[in-house]
């Protein structure tokens, strides 16, 4: 445990988070279930959770996670400026992107790795918007949506952070990203919930 | 905290500059992140290694703006996409739109058509479309000509007859298509009041009065400063207490039209003008 503790020291070390992007597939409601109800109340980032989800049913995401944590919990609308301290969740059936002035931009483009959200589309445009300020983690999953995603967040600076495939519900998609771009920090789920709230107070 | 573009923001900015100077078509504020997807794919299908190279063959050759045109439009869309948003418009716009002895409505953005199609068929099936004039308007050519030609992909008929049968629709779908040219030909009758056009929405002025207004996830990809142009442009079109439909994740509380348009179906994001 002590080198776990230290080689996540290591990677938090002169990182300063703005924002927190959080993808999952199957499994990944439980995961979250897991995961999210580690964020204080005080949190600083914004949270922005992106699973694959049916096109042809409305998300009940944000609805389900408001009662359950401490932060505002919203559906990420069109538009709509990226708030701090918010927990926002990605919508069915259209692709979520976060601009360079860091408001939300929905889009209808063809699916990715059959899937629309893709997180690889959201993790892309965050890592633009934020560069070394964002913390890219991706969970459970049985595809490899997000692999590329994560590797630009990894480019453009930003932290990244892959649950161990070992404990995962489905291992294909942290794999994929294990595979891809060498992530910083390899970590069970309990692991990453010791570590969340660590990722705004580290400077 | 701002960070330093990327040479590939830089050399976006500068493609869009030179499409708007040469071609007049402004894709100036549009968002970027679904545009910047777009321009790699047409970069990699052009065989170009940079947006630079890129831009330099769109500037000199048009037959090559003509081949990023087709990239940088987002012709995906079905027809009866959201059938509660159709079922909708048969139970609370369509009592209204009736009491009218002749209706205008506008189709913006109307890509390859299918929104077009769908609309004339529920205005057929509730005894309206012999009365209206529907103008349908994109900024890409070859999309309005798919759209004048009324043929779609036969494996999407499948889907589309499910959205139809979901939406209230009153006939056997297939009534509307017959199996030609390798696709689904939709009756010509629908399409005799239809009046397709070239129309920006980033450049161009209203063309006239309409009673309706549709334009379904269009101004997704725009920038805030664009949807309020677009915005105005329908409120601007549109008749005393007449209608507008957006996509289903589309808003206006973001906009500074917020409170000129009140919401009537606001799951199904259709609203009306408000009284002034």
């Amino acid at each position: 445990m002590n080198a776990v503790a230290e080689s996540v020291d290591a990677a938090l070390a002169g990182r300063r988070i703005e924002a927190v992007v959080i993808g999952a597939s199957a499994g990944g409601v439980d995961a979250l279930v897991d995961l999210l109800p580690a964020l204080p109340a005080s949190f600083g980032p914004a949270t922005v959770c992106i699973l694959h989800v049916p096109a042809d049913r409305e998300s009940r995401l944000a609805e389900l996670f408001a009662a359950r944590l401490a932060l505002p919990v919203r559906e990420a609308v069109d538009k709509a400026p990226v708030e701090p301290g918010t927990v926002y969740f990605a919508g069915a059936g259209y692709h979520l992107s976060i601009e360079q002035d860091r408001v939300f931009s929905l889009s209808c483009e063809p699916p990715v790795h059959y899937a629309r959200p893709a997180i690889d589309l959201l993790m892309e445009s965050a890592a633009d918007a934020y560069g070394a300020s964002l913390a890219g983690i991706l969970l459970t999953g049985a595809n490899i949506d997000g692999a590329e995603g994560m590797q630009r967040i990894r480019q453009r600076g930003g932290l990244t952070i892959v649950q161990d495939p070992a404990g995962a519900q489905a291992p294909a998609m942290p794999e994929g990203a294990i595979r891809l771009c060498a992530p910083h920090l390899v970590l069970p789920l309990a692991a990453i919930r010791a570590l969340l709230p660590q990722l705004e107070t580290t400077i | 905290m701002k960070h330093p573009l990327e040479d590939i923001d830089i050399e976006l900015r500068m493609l869009v500059e030179a499409v708007y100077l040469k071609y007049n078509y402004d894709f100036r504020d549009y968002t970027g992140a679904s545009q910047k997807r777009r321009v790699i794919v047409a970069m990699r299908e052009m065989e170009c290694a940079t947006v630079s190279e890129l831009q330099a063959k769109v500037l000199h050759q048009p037959e090559a703006f003509a081949r990023l045109l087709q990239f940088l439009t987002i012709p995906v869309t079905e027809m009866f996409r959201d059938p509660e948003y159709h079922a909708a418009i048969r139970s609370q716009v369509v009592p209204h739109l009736s009491t009218y002895p002749s209706l205008k409505l506008w189709v913006a953005g109307c890509s390859t058509g299918e929104e077009v199609y769908s609309l004339a068929i529920l205005l057929h099936e509730e005894g309206l479309l012999e009365r209206s004039l529907i103008y349908a308007t994109d900024i890409n050519p070859e999309s309005l000509e798919a759209a004048r030609r009324g043929v779609f992909p036969l494996d999407r008929m499948r889907l589309y007859t499910e959205n139809y049968q979901k939406a209230g629709g009153k006939r056997a779908f297939s009534d509307y298509y017959t199996a030609a040219y390798g696709g689904a030909l939709f009756e010509r009758f629908l399409m005799e009041n239809v009046t397709f056009a070239d129309h920006s929405l980033a450049t161009d002025s209203v063309f006239s009065e309409t009673h309706f207004v549709s334009c379904r996830n269009v101004m997704i990809y725009f920038n805030r400063r664009l949807q309020n142009r677009v915005l105005g442009l329908f409120h601007e079109s549109l008749c005393h207490r007449g209608f507008l439909a957006l996509g289903s994740k589309e808003s206006i509380d973001f906009s500074s039209y917020a409170n000129r348009f009140e919401p009537i179906a606001r799951r199904e994001r259709i609203f009306r003008k408000a009284a002034e």
